[in-house]
């Protein structure tokens, strides 16, 4: 178990693609990361430069304080669960978990301790005997799971491991890899496109844009104060409504309708406002103004309306308990408002 | 047949029969024949019934050869033809799966220069170079020998082509497994390339060990005393005499024996060759 350091770090592959560009972040001894991005925001090939499995253009990679840029993937001590499981096809279950020790010159008897403990945890000790091809998926998560965990690695590197299984096995996979993390308190980096995984699994979240971080942060941080209009637009669903607006002396104009005044510290000009689905309200009396409702999503819970105030689209989640009508009225509250510089996209204000 | 219909059932079977019999009916003729007599065939009449002469003509064969036509016992020429075959296809196996290995997994200068040379290879079979081969062996001083039979014939563009496009649907990640497991380059394949590879190897050998049984026009170049004959020479000298009609009985003894060696190999390996032909195990 140790903090993991990237410093600087860039990938630029043979044809010049730059697929990571000066990532750095530390991630301390027993933190559970996620890397989230869209595909091609470079995730994978940052959590496979910490593996060793890719070579580093630039920067460094510090695993337990050890400058590791150099050092084979096998030394490196940490383990990696991959996407389609990676499990030795010809090998038993037992074999599969055990073949990493063996290569390393563990004792047979520590092994069989190992392997029986690891077994035990992940529910799969009645399947040691069988093949990869005789296992369901979630099971063969669960072995790939254990080769990870025989190991005692420094660090655990997920890359995307859960999206080859179906939705309700993915939630319960979920939470029993949380709760596995947390037990043995090993330092985990995991690599993801699903929001809500991130906002699940993560202690802090990274999410990636083009090869850059765009924030950092504890999932509600993100959530609640998106860095850029790409993470608000990102993180949480539905995403963000994001609208053009002007600011003028601290009053914000959307379309010359004022949403909000006296907003400091944002410079007059273009603007992007940004809304929670969640932070729309219905107006009971005819206050606030209309909203022209399109087409409704029935999430059980709550319900997604999505319709447009003076042609711009707007998504607002309701209960279901409402009554609802072709036009609405509706208000927000102007704290709830997220600003975003209407240029670079970046967060502007509170 | 996506529709089974009984008609087409039975013109399914007809095809087949047919097809069995059209394959079948000369390989039963040539058993007949080495089981009669050396004038029986002379007669005009072919006979389609078992002779007596069976063991008499096996024995013959086995142990004395046919003097009068050159060929030594068929022992040694069918033990030759065993090593040659064997030699070939093992051969033809380890440096085929070895250079497939290096051309999928390892990048190095030239590389897709490396695989198109031994691509352009399959344009040309021994035939083709068969006298710049045979100088060159003639000069390494290997006529007569196990050596100069096997080595000129065993490397194999198609071979490490089959093994190429195996390797290349073996998922990288499991070689990144193995390589955050510690296991090296030849760890790799050895514990996991080589037992993936089980099935295509088995149905290689049994096509290699069958195309090393069957050469004729190289062993009849690099071979000139009797104790290097191979089986398949041997039948064609037998057959080929002068002045005088050649002895079909033993003729026909000599090919039902050299036919039994690969008859065995594909029977016995029967299961994989097939499961190699059309499994893409993961």
């Amino acid at each position: 178990m140790s903090a993991i350091e990237i410093a600087a770090v860039s990938k630029v592959y043979a044809g010049g693609v730059r697929a990571v560009s000066d990532v750095s972040l530390s991630i301390a001894d027993g933190e559970f990361i996620v890397l989230v991005g869209p595909s091609g925001c470079g995730k994978s090939t940052l959590l496979r430069m910490i593996a060793g499995l890719e070579t580093i253009t630039s920067g460094t990679v510090a695993i337990g304080g050890r400058v590791v840029n150099e050092v084979d993937p096998a030394a490196r001590n940490i383990a990696m669960v991959f996407q389609n499981y990676a499990l030795y096809p010809h090998m038993s279950v037992y074999d599969n978990l055990a073949y990493g020790l063996r290569n390393r010159g563990v004792p047979k008897a520590d092994i069989d301790a190992r392997v029986a403990e690891a077994a035990r945890m992940l529910e799969i000790a009645p399947f040691l005997d069988r093949k990869p091809r005789q296992l369901s998926g979630g099971q063969r998560q669960r072995v790939a799971m254990g080769r990870a965990i025989v190991r005692k690695p420094d660090a655990f590197l997920f890359d995307e491991p859960l999206s080859n299984l179906d939705a309700k096995l993915r939630v319960s996979m979920r939470g029993e890899i949380r709760q596995l993390q947390r037990r043995l308190g090993v330092t985990s980096v995991y690599v993801t496109h699903d929001q809500l995984e991130a906002m699940t699994l993560a202690d802090r979240i990274v999410v990636l844009n083009g090869g850059r971080i765009e924030q950092v942060g504890r999932p509600l941080d993100v959530y609640h104060s998106p860095a850029s209009t790409f993470v608000a637009s990102f993180i949480g669903s539905p995403a963000m409504n994001l609208a053009d607006a002007e600011v003028a002396g601290g009053a914000v104009a959307i379309g010359g309708q004022v949403v909000a005044s006296g907003v400091g510290g944002i410079a007059d000009g273009k603007l992007t406002v940004g809304l929670r689905a969640e932070d729309i309200l219905p107006t009971p009396n005819g206050a606030g103004v209309p909203f022209a409702v399109r087409y409704i999503e029935e999430l059980g819970a709550t319900r997604l309306v999505h319709g447009s105030v003076e042609g711009r689209h707007l998504t607002m989640a309701l209960s279901p308990d409402l009554p609802l009508a072709d036009e609405i009225r509706i208000t927000v509250a102007a704290d709830r408002l997220h600003f975003f510089d209407g240029e670079s996209g970046r967060r502007v204000g509170r | 047949m996506i529709d089974r219909h009984p008609w087409l059932d039975a013109l399914a079977h007809a095809v087949l029969i047919a097809g069995v019999v059209l394959v079948a009916f000369p390989v039963y003729v040539a058993f007949i024949a080495s089981t009669h007599g050396p004038h029986d065939f002379m007669s005009g009449l072919v006979p389609l019934l078992p002779g007596s002469e069976m063991v008499a003509n096996y024995r013959a064969m086995l142990t004395d050869g046919l003097s009068s036509s050159g060929a030594p016992p068929l022992g040694g020429m069918l033990w030759n033809s065993l090593m040659m075959a064997l030699i070939i296809a093992f051969g033809k196996i380890a440096i085929s799966i070895l250079s497939a290995y290096a051309i999928v997994y390892f990048r190095f200068p030239f590389r897709a220069v490396a695989f198109w040379m031994i691509f352009v290879t399959l344009m040309l079979p021994v035939e083709v170079r068969i006298v710049p081969t045979f100088k060159v062996v003639a000069d390494l001083g290997l006529l007569d020998s196990y050596a100069g039979l096997t080595v000129p014939l065993i490397a194999s563009a198609t071979a490490t082509f089959l093994f190429r496009q195996f390797f290349l649907t073996v998922p990288d990640e499991l070689m990144e497994a193995a390589r955050i497991d510690g296991a090296g380059p030849l760890k790799f394949f050895r514990d996991v390339l080589l037992p993936l590879s089980r099935t295509n190897i088995a149905a290689l050998f049994v096509i290699l060990f069958i195309y090393g049984w069957n050469q004729y026009l190289w062993p009849l170049m690099v071979t000139t005393t009797s104790s290097h004959y191979t089986i398949v020479m041997g039948i064609k000298r037998m057959s080929d005499v002068a002045d005088a009609l050649p002895q079909w009985n033993v003729v026909m003894t000599t090919v039902v024996l050299a036919m039994l060696p690969p008859v065995v190999v594909v029977v016995g390996m029967q299961r994989l060759f097939v499961k190699g032909l059309i499994e893409t195990e993961k």
